[in-house]
């Protein structure tokens, strides 16, 4: 009996091992990762602005329809985020609708942080407790979300942008929902 | 066109360096196995030559790639990649490990210096044990270096070459995270060697104080390299992140956090294998858990997979790769612990207060602390690979609160008892009595702080207590050594001189994690000032005024800068000057914020300049963070202990053993 003990860190770990093997192993035959949320409508919410940022708009559901939009889920801790930002300010210069939703984040470091980086977001949803997150699927941040006129989410992007995926996705799908 | 072609051969030659030294592994991860197996000294003695070529192979490796920094060759990818011409000569140079690929060939370079070192200089190790050991080393070199090779390769070219590089992310510019990869390597790594070892005492199923005294010198070393870069790194985002924040329990420092926390349980478990010849099986464990956790640290914030599991995805070839390395070292080695871990002989019983049961206690809350991270870590990660997309949760602060403090404060208490201890059978009266003076500091300091600062949280005094503790504890260990007060001066002056280095090395690293909880306990008392400036201007913070005098733009050597000039003053005395910068990288199209920081012994006047408006005001934010330099501070106290106690005698690595001087005999006498 007591030789099993020994074998207890191993079985740990095989364990373990297992449960992170066995949906990687089933996902790897792609690279993209099909989101459960693609072409369908964004979920319903409604998100208050960043509190004491008075000059700034909260975000919900009704911002979405209309014209078509980019949500982009940040964090003023979250160095990717700080690494994707010129592209994001770089997709409101160019004239399309930014949004943003602020995952887990103190308001005072937010703004901050916004202060230090500039603020391309026509509109913030603070997210302080994550719910909104979880209901469209975040995993981690960044992601960011394109969305067309009827509210829609229609391509997701998981982890920074990079300047090729500025060009090769974001650029060609939001012309295309423009259309 | 001489010299182009000298550079094409340059990269070559590393290329080709690098695909030899893959070879030279495979020889040198069975071979000498084999030997040791059917007791063939021939076989065995291959290990050393395999050591010293691969190491000789990587390092021309290591730095063909980093002429290749150097000299700007954008024909080769990675230099494309993290590199421009404009660039600083440092930041070429650390370039050369601040990419993925040139991270892994640093990695496992350090590796083979190691494996050379021991190779070299470990003459006097039992020829089995030193055979079978660096085989084990052979065995990750290999893995790293057919990851490298076949994934990750820093040395793919671009054909045709471009004209210019796409620069380093300004973020990483920087000297603080320039030395930041290599010292967290170099804990990484050295932890290796205690892998190597354990699985080498498995396979040969012995392990004894001898083997003990073998593996301390090198976790000892790992351990205090390790503190240094994890310091490094939280210094580097406390200035340059530029809120005033030093730890945010995000998944890329736990990664660094885990290995330390068990490392320092293994450094001090190895101990008592050494003096008391039991906890056998549970150090082995220790190796081979603490190297694991430098694995997945170094494989997983490489890939991302901590941030979003969904990176594994997005490159499955490394993906696969990284985990079946992890798949096959943790499980492997694990696999051999539960087969040979039974047929160690198993140590005797021991008093629950003695140095040995304080020792224990210590790695019982340590591995706790450990467990708390690493399942706060990756649940969510688990929760997400489970669901396949579906349920999320996200672990932050205050999960680490509320578990790992909580299990912090009895160690830290227990911290300054423990070395007090007898081996064997300690006293436990006698150890507090002893301890009298730290308990007097603690309280002192304690009602101090509650009556300095009456505001604020209430815990924070208590915390500043506790630092007196360890501190005063930790200098008692030498005062207790030296009989100081009960002796002579003269006489304690005598025994001090006679200590081990080791005792020296264990009062700074105790009083060193005092010094860096005083430093954590005075960030309760951040102050913090967010407003609006225009020049001429003045805001308040902690008693100091900062008059904005100007703001005036420039070129860097690589970058733009906004400028602001603030004056501090007290009173209408002027106290110096602090200039809070706003920097642009036109290549990548990036910014950073340079803080000022104004250090006294006090604590940092930190000073962030934001963004202006059309007015001409500027966001400024101002934070006074109360003993925020003591944690790095006595961070390096910590490590300083660690190569302190590096230099003991007792531990050099291949120095045959001598006998100790008379003095110390004497020393280590009156200490017992």
């Amino acid at each position: 009996m007591r030789k099993l003990g020994y074998a207890v860190p191993a079985l740990l770990f095989l364990a373990i091992a297992l449960l992170f093997a066995t949906p990687f192993a089933l996902r790897l035959d792609s690279h993209i990762l099909p989101s459960a949320l693609i072409d369908l409508p964004a979920p319903e919410f409604a998100l208050p602005p960043i509190e004491g940022r008075p000059q700034t708009l909260g975000l919900a559901t009704a911002d979405l329809s209309g014209k078509p939009s980019i949500v982009n889920v940040f964090a003023s801790w979250c160095v990717p985020c700080l690494a994707e930002h010129p592209m994001i300010s770089r997709l409101a210069e160019e004239g399309f609708t930014v949004y943003g939703i602020d995952h887990r984040d103190p308001p005072d470091a937010v703004g901050a942080w916004l202060d230090r980086n500039g603020n391309p977001y026509a509109r913030i949803g603070a997210d302080r407790d994550a719910s909104v997150s979880i209901d469209w699927g975040v995993t981690g941040v960044p992601e960011t979300f394109l969305i067309d006129r009827k509210g829609r989410i229609r391509h997701k992007i998981v982890g920074p942008m990079t300047p090729d995926i500025f060009a090769e996705e974001v650029l060609p799908w939001m012309r295309e929902l423009a259309r | 066109m001489e010299r182009g072609v000298g550079q094409a051969m340059i990269v070559e030659l590393g290329h080709f360096a690098l695909v030899l030294g893959l070879m030279v592994a495979l020889v040198q991860a069975w071979l000498p196995l084999l030997g040791a197996a059917r007791g063939d000294r021939a076989l065995m003695a291959v290990a050393v030559p395999a050591a010293q070529t691969q190491a000789l192979l990587l390092l021309i490796a290591f730095f063909a790639l980093m002429h290749a920094f150097v000299v700007s060759d954008f024909s080769v990818a990675n230099v494309f990649n993290n590199s421009h011409t404009a660039k600083p000569l440092l930041y070429k140079v650390a370039g050369t490990w601040a990419s993925h690929e040139g991270s892994m060939l640093l990695w496992v370079l350090i590796l083979a210096l190691f494996g050379a070192a021991v190779a070299s200089f470990g003459r006097n190790l039992p020829p089995e044990l030193k055979a079978r050991a660096l085989a084990v080393q052979g065995m990750i070199a290999l893995a790293f270096l057919a990851f490298i090779v076949f994934t990750s390769n820093p040395f793919a070219r671009i054909d045709p070459a471009p004209l210019e590089g796409r620069d380093l992310n300004p973020l990483l510019q920087d000297p603080g995270l320039a030395f930041h990869p290599p010292l967290l390597y170099l804990g990484y790594v050295g932890f290796s060697m205690a892998f190597s070892f354990a699985a080498a005492a498995l396979i040969e199923g012995r392990i004894d104080a001898a083997w003990a005294r073998w593996v301390r010198p090198w976790t000892l070393a790992a351990w205090a390299c390790l503190t240094g870069g994890i310091a490094l790194g939280s210094w580097w985002a406390y200035y340059e992140l530029g809120w005033g924040g030093w730890w945010f329990w995000d998944p890329v420092e736990n990664a660094s956090f885990m290995p330390w926390l068990l490392g320092t349980a293994l450094l001090h478990s190895a101990i008592v294998v050494e003096k008391r010849d039991t906890l056998r099986a549970w150090t082995i464990l220790l190796a081979i858990l603490t190297f694991s956790l430098s694995l997945m640290g170094t494989f997983l914030v490489r890939s991302g997979v901590l941030t979003s599991v969904h990176t594994f995805a997005a490159d499955p070839a490394r993906g696969l790769f990284i985990l079946g390395i992890l798949v096959i070292a943790i499980g492997g080695s694990l696999t051999l612990f539960a087969i040979r871990a039974p047929t160690l002989k198993s140590g005797g019983l021991f008093a629950p207060i003695s140095r040995e049961g304080g020792l224990l206690l210590n790695n019982l809350l340590l591995a706790a602390a450990a467990a708390t991270v690493f399942i706060g870590t990756l649940y969510p990660l688990l929760i997400d690979a489970l669901s396949q997309g579906g349920d999320k949760v996200s672990v932050g602060p205050p999960f680490f609160n509320a578990t790992f403090v909580p299990i912090m404060i009895p160690l830290l208490l227990a911290l300054a008892v423990g070395p007090m201890l007898a081996w064997k059978r300690g006293n436990l009266s006698a150890a507090f009595r002893r301890l009298a003076p730290a308990a007097a500091a603690a309280m002192a300091v304690t009602l101090l702080a509650f009556l300095l600062a009456p505001r604020g949280p209430v815990l924070a005094p208590f915390g500043l207590g506790l630092a007196a503790w360890l501190v005063v504890g930790g200098l008692m260990t030498l005062v207790e050594r030296t009989g100081l007060f009960a002796v002579t001066v003269s006489q304690s002056w005598a025994r001090l001189i006679g200590l081990p280095r080791g005792a020296f090395g264990l009062a700074l690293a105790h009083a060193g994690i005092g010094i860096v909880v005083a430093g954590i306990s005075g960030s309760a008392w951040q102050e913090e000032h967010i407003v609006s400036l225009k020049t001429g201007e003045r805001l308040t913070i902690a008693g100091t005024v900062l008059s904005f005098v100007a703001v005036t733009e420039g070129d860097g050597q690589n970058y733009q800068y906004l400028r602001g000039e603030f004056v501090q003053l007290r009173g209408e005395r002027i106290l110096g000057q602090m200039w809070p910068e706003r920097r642009s990288y036109p290549v990548t199209r990036t910014g950073t914020t340079e803080a000022a920081i104004d250090t006294s012994v006090l604590g940092d006047l930190y000073l962030v300049l934001g963004e202006g408006d059309e007015s001409g005001a500027y966001t400024v934010r101002a934070y006074f963070n109360p003993l925020a330099p003591w944690m790095w501070i006595g961070a390096l106290i910590m490590m300083f202990g660690g190569f302190v106690s590096l230099t003991d005698t007792r531990y050099r690595v291949g120095a045959p053993a001598r006998a100790p001087s008379r003095a110390a005999v004497a020393a280590a006498a009156a200490a017992e």
